[in-house]
């Protein structure tokens, strides 16, 4: 019953947009325009349709005792563990460089802006070899942290949280350092002449004021780490309980049992978009 | 109230989504219209489309050159992948002439799709235990896979090489906790080139074709789980019999030489 929740979720995109629309065009007369609409509708449809396509192959009579499978929820549980505390990580590590790059000059800035951006474009199984050479069992930086601390990432949970957070860190970088750009530098200094010191500021003025940028940020970061699967397959492996989540189960079972596929795809799904909505509207009733 | 948006804006493309994916359903038993749509876009010039199990990249590749030279004016395209992938896809509809399979069991998702008739195993292939160069852990037998200090790396279960080294394991009576269970053979032989793992099971071939990066361990247990390679060419072949040919091909004593080279096992 859980699983038409994505169902729902799509068709009421439409009519809320009508909404929406209705409410914000009260100030514009005239028709609607056809050359925007027309592209909306189509870009919909070219979204909705492979949802819809899921939905329509779903072995719905076997449904439950698919989920029932302790499998299944192990990985489920354990995407949504490294997913969480991996967007714990980012918005630790990622809004500070994004205040970085928002607010101090610095000579590369650039080029530190453009560095910021490149797990976005590198193919994520490239980003998972990239860390194996990095923090792998003989990496610059892993054959240091084994023969000094024996520690070693790649086949472990730690491993699945360091591949999603350096996928999905960018998005939050990107959307934090936006919101700073937008925001009006005049009351930081009104702050500062007031006595704040910069830390003061940022923690009083600044945070709250870019707070909307930085949740939309650890959301598209949170979403993309709970789909990661190149970096973390090639990364961490693939074991179930330490590492296999959705995505690599999804994976797995499509090579024998392509409908086991589609179950696993509609709880990640259902499940994220619950999610989701309800932080969405938590956070739009506060705001 | 006149700019909102019409109520057909909304129906109009569910109703072509609908009708799209009904399309679809229908379409997929009986998809000759598209197969035939395809084999003219093809052409006379003659292509042939190829979907062959990962460890038999560098083979067919030469195999396909050879083909190619045989046949002037004729292009072989390979798909290279995890055989139950390229079973899913060609039961999926992908236009292939030729399908062939790491293990018989993956040539039956095929076969039981009425996609596919008589497949021939055209060669065997054999278990090693692949190690990193320089042999870290000191394998030198099935048994030291067992030691909880050793890291091993074994295809999963799902696919062919993964489904031999579960009978290997089994027909040695051992239990091995592997650290990562890979998709596809290369992804478990790369573990082993890059030094993340101490031992894996890998194919013989796949060590002989990454000779100097990695060093093969026979065991007399790999016996056990030998892996057939089934092939065939495909029902709605678009090459037609380019098809039979290519196959003729790799059934032949010039194709069985470039396999054996590489470590295959004559049936």
């Amino acid at each position: 019953m859980d699983f038409s929740t994505p169902e729902h979720a799509g068709p009421p995109g439409p009519s809320a947009g009508s909404g929406g629309r209705r409410a914000a065009g009260r100030g514009v007369a005239g028709r609607l325009p056809w050359m925007l609409v027309l592209p909306a509708v189509a870009g919909l449809v070219f979204l909705v349709l492979p949802l819809a396509g899921l939905l329509i192959r779903a072995p719905w009579p076997t449904l439950l005792e698919r989920l029932a499978e302790p499998h299944v929820l192990e990985a489920l549980r354990l995407s949504l563990a490294c997913a969480t505390v991996a967007t714990a990580c980012c918005l630790l590590l990622g809004v500070p460089l994004a205040w970085l790059l928002a607010r101090v000059e610095f000579p590369g800035r650039r080029l530190v802006r453009a560095l910021v951006t490149v797990p976005l474009v590198l193919p994520p199984v490239v980003g998972g070899v990239a860390l194996l050479l990095v923090l792998g069992r003989r990496g610059l930086v892993g054959q240091w942290l084994e023969s000094s601390f024996g520690v070693t990432l790649p086949f472990t949970t730690a491993g699945v949280i360091v591949a999603e957070a350096f996928v999905a860190m960018p998005f939050l970088v990107i959307s934090v350092e936006g919101a700073l750009r937008g925001a009006d530098q005049r009351f930081e200094e009104a702050a500062a002449t007031l006595g704040a010191s910069r830390w003061t500021v940022f923690r009083r003025v600044t945070l709250p004021m870019v707070m909307p940028g930085v949740v939309a940020g650890a959301v598209l970061c949170w979403a993309r780490a709970l789909g990661e699967f190149g970096a973390t397959i090639t990364f961490a492996g693939n074991f179930p309980g330490t590492t296999r989540t959705m995505p690599l189960a999804v994976y797995l079972a499509l090579e024998t049992e392509p409908e086991a596929a589609i179950v696993l795809s509609l709880v990640l799904l259902a499940v994220s978009v619950i999610i989701l909505a309800s932080l969405r509207d938590r956070w739009v009733s506060a705001a | 109230m006149s700019r909102r948006l019409p109520r057909w804006a909304i129906a109009l493309p569910v109703a072509l989504a609908l009708a799209g994916l009904s399309g679809c359903g229908s379409g997929e038993p009986a998809a000759t219209p598209d197969a035939g749509s395809s084999s003219a876009a093809g052409g006379g010039a003659g292509e042939v489309t190829v979907f062959a199990a990962a460890s038999l990249t560098g083979t067919f590749t030469e195999l396909g050159k050879t083909f190619e030279a045989a046949h002037p004016g004729t292009t072989v395209r390979f798909n290279f992948g995890s055989s139950a992938t390229l079973a899913q896809q060609i039961v999926q509809g992908a236009p292939a002439d030729v399908f062939a399979a790491a293990s018989p069991a993956t040539m039956k998702t095929v076969t039981d799709a009425s996609l596919a008739a008589s497949p021939v195993t055209f060669v065997r292939n054999k278990l090693q235990i692949a190690v990193p160069k320089d042999n870290p852990a000191e394998v030198d037998e099935l048994k030291d896979l067992t030691d909880a200090k050793v890291k091993v790396a074994l295809c999963a279960e799902q696919v062919p090489c993964g489904a031999a080294a579960v009978k290997a394991l089994d027909a040695a009576g051992l239990k091995v906790t592997p650290v990562t269970l890979e998709q596809d053979v290369k992804a478990t032989l790369t573990k082993v080139e890059l030094g993340e793992v101490d031992a894996a099971l890998v194919y013989r071939t796949d060590v002989i074709a990454s000779a100097g990066k990695v060093t093969g361990i026979e065991f007399p247990e790999a016996d056990q789980a030998i892996n057939d390679y089934p092939i065939a060419t495909l029902a709605k072949a678009p090459a037609g019999d380019l098809a039979g040919q290519f196959v003729d091909l790799v059934l032949s004593q010039q194709g069985k030489d470039v396999l054996t080279k590489a470590g295959f096992e004559a049936p």
